[in-house]
């Protein structure tokens, strides 16, 4: 066993070396720059510090690189390192109500106070290839408005909050559990769910949104607001005891509006489902905000009968690292394990066919 | 330190952190004499867990971290100056680290306070012009609706 081992030292160092040389491809291609990732990937590099849970262009963008677009590897990539960074604290939550709006639509409302604004988006579009990409040149610029969208635009579950027609968010100032300070133990409260999905598999959670919408938890949704812009983050450093800001960063903000037909002890109004990601994340932010509200189906007294609704089963496989890990994990020398199976199996037919199940 | 003090700090300490790194590097450039001084801690990268709300106004919970970069230095006259700023830019956490002490300094620095003056403009410039290009795409069902004049 031990000399195998250290056979492999060097053709895994061979095999690293050509690894390299794959990932830098045709010399006589220029190499990609971070810059050029972070600015003309940025969807890949958005999606990669939301699941990767650390908010870092540049790192990103190098992990993107590094793993030479396979995005999940540049999320393994990411949350190693974070283990070389030591923890300083946390921010204040960060205010979505006053993200400074550069898209926001609801399905719900066509009139709302600061109106429905598209930004930046592939919705409607043809989702025809664009040739003219392939092709060197600058598109034109962005034509601007006269006056600014609203500095602040409130939140539209706030609009329909005031008429109790939906229910009201928990308030708590209880410190929120931390999944990547603590074990994950169930049941897991909502704030802690939230963490999980949060840096959830996208594909894996757009599935299992996906599965509700198809009749496993129906939850009746409505996109009720997306937004996304910029949002300041804030924290209180010790030596100063009093709050300072460090960063705007991008956030999407998706608030689904469910149908709640009522219970014994509440009257029938709205409940929700809510999703935040960093970046531009749309797609993630609908998909946690769906899987947010089926999770909820015990505390709303809804049959438990789909696996969206089933918190061990998601939050246990939604993490692509642990996932791909232990998926992963299956390449690597099971000579042993195997070897013992092989004698079983050969023991088993020399005792002649059906003589086992009779044991 | 009165909450006037605070709350003047507290933007100066944002507008250094918002800015880009090259134009604190260029503000610094601008300050003269670079004054002698001590790291009393020398930049330092580490994560901070970013929160929000359940619901965007409720308890909250983690989003998930963010690189942040800290820095303190101490003038020779005793004052004290702080920097965090999102990041791993080591020299800009340094540089403003030492503009907050300046800024601290018994009669103020006019002079950096109008080049700070000068980054927050800027910024409020681009964010002006990414407001107005997202204005461009609101929809107006209410004219469509119409329809007349």
């Amino acid at each position: 066993m031990y000399v195998a081992v250290k056979g492999g030292e060097k053709a895994i160092d061979s095999a690293h070396r050509l690894m390299a040389e794959d990932r830098r491809g045709d010399r006589n291609v220029p190499e990609l720059s971070l810059a050029q990732v972070s600015e003309q990937l940025g969807l890949a590099v958005e999606r990669v510090m939301t699941e990767g849970s650390i908010h870092d262009r540049e790192l990103a963008a190098l992990a993107i690189k590094q793993a030479q677009g396979d995005l999940v590897e540049a999320v393994f990539l990411l949350r190693a390192y974070r283990t070389t960074l030591p923890r300083f604290g946390h921010t204040l939550p960060v205010d979505t109500a006053a993200m400074a709006i550069r898209r926001r639509i609801s399905a719900t409302f066509k009139d709302l106070p600061g109106g429905q604004v598209l930004g930046p988006t592939y919705d409607y579009t043809h989702r025809l290839l664009d040739f003219s990409l392939a092709e060197d040149g600058e598109p034109e610029e962005a034509p601007p408005a006269e006056r600014p969208v609203d500095a602040a635009m409130p939140r539209v579950t706030d609009v329909l909050g005031r008429e109790g027609l939906i229910e009201r968010n928990p308030e708590s100032d209880d410190e929120p559990r931390d999944l990547t300070r603590q074990p994950l133990t169930f049941p897991a409260d909502r704030t802690l769910r939230l963490q999980n999905l949060a840096r959830a598999d996208e594909g894996f959670l757009l599935s299992l949104a996906y599965s509700t919408q198809r009749g496993y938890g129906h939850t009746h949704p409505f996109a009720g607001e997306i937004r996304m812009g910029e949002v300041s983050v804030e924290l209180v450093p010790e030596e100063l005891g009093f709050a300072i800001e460090i960063a705007d960063v991008t956030l999407t903000e998706c608030q689904m509006i469910n149908q709640f037909k009522g219970s014994k002890e509440k009257p029938a109004q709205f409940t929700r489902g809510y999703g935040l990601a960093f970046g531009r994340s749309e797609r993630k932010a609908m998909a946690m905000a769906l899987v947010d509200r089926s999770l909820r189906a015990e505390e709303l007294g809804e049959d438990l009968t789909s696996p969206a609704q089933d918190q061990e089963f998601v939050m246990s496989h939604s993490d692509n690292v642990e996932a791909s890990g232990f998926v992963q994990h299956l390449k690597l020398p099971h000579y042993v394990d195997f070897q013992s199976e092989l004698e079983l199996v050969r023991r088993l037919r020399a005792q002649g066919p059906g003589k086992e199940a009779a044991e | 330190m009165s909450s006037d003090d605070n709350n003047a700090r507290r933007r100066w300490m944002g507008i250094l952190a918002k800015a880009r790194p090259e134009e604190v590097a260029e503000c610094w450039s601008k300050i003269e004499p670079p004054p002698p001084y001590d790291l009393l801690r020398r930049p330092e990268t580490g994560l901070v867990m970013v929160r929000g709300r359940v619901g965007g106004d409720g308890a909250p919970f983690n989003l998930g971290e963010m690189t942040v970069t800290r820095c303190s230095v101490r003038l020779a006259n005793g004052i004290v100056g702080h920097a965090w700023i999102a990041g791993r830019a080591a020299a800009q956490a340094e540089r403003a680290a030492l503009i907050d002490a300046l800024l601290q300094s018994p009669g103020g620095r006019a002079d950096i306070e109008a080049l700070l003056d000068q980054l927050a403009a800027r910024r409020e410039t681009r964010k002006r012009e990414a407001a107005r290009k997202a204005a461009a795409t609101r929809v107006d069902f209410f004219t469509m609706a119409r329809g007349e004049d």
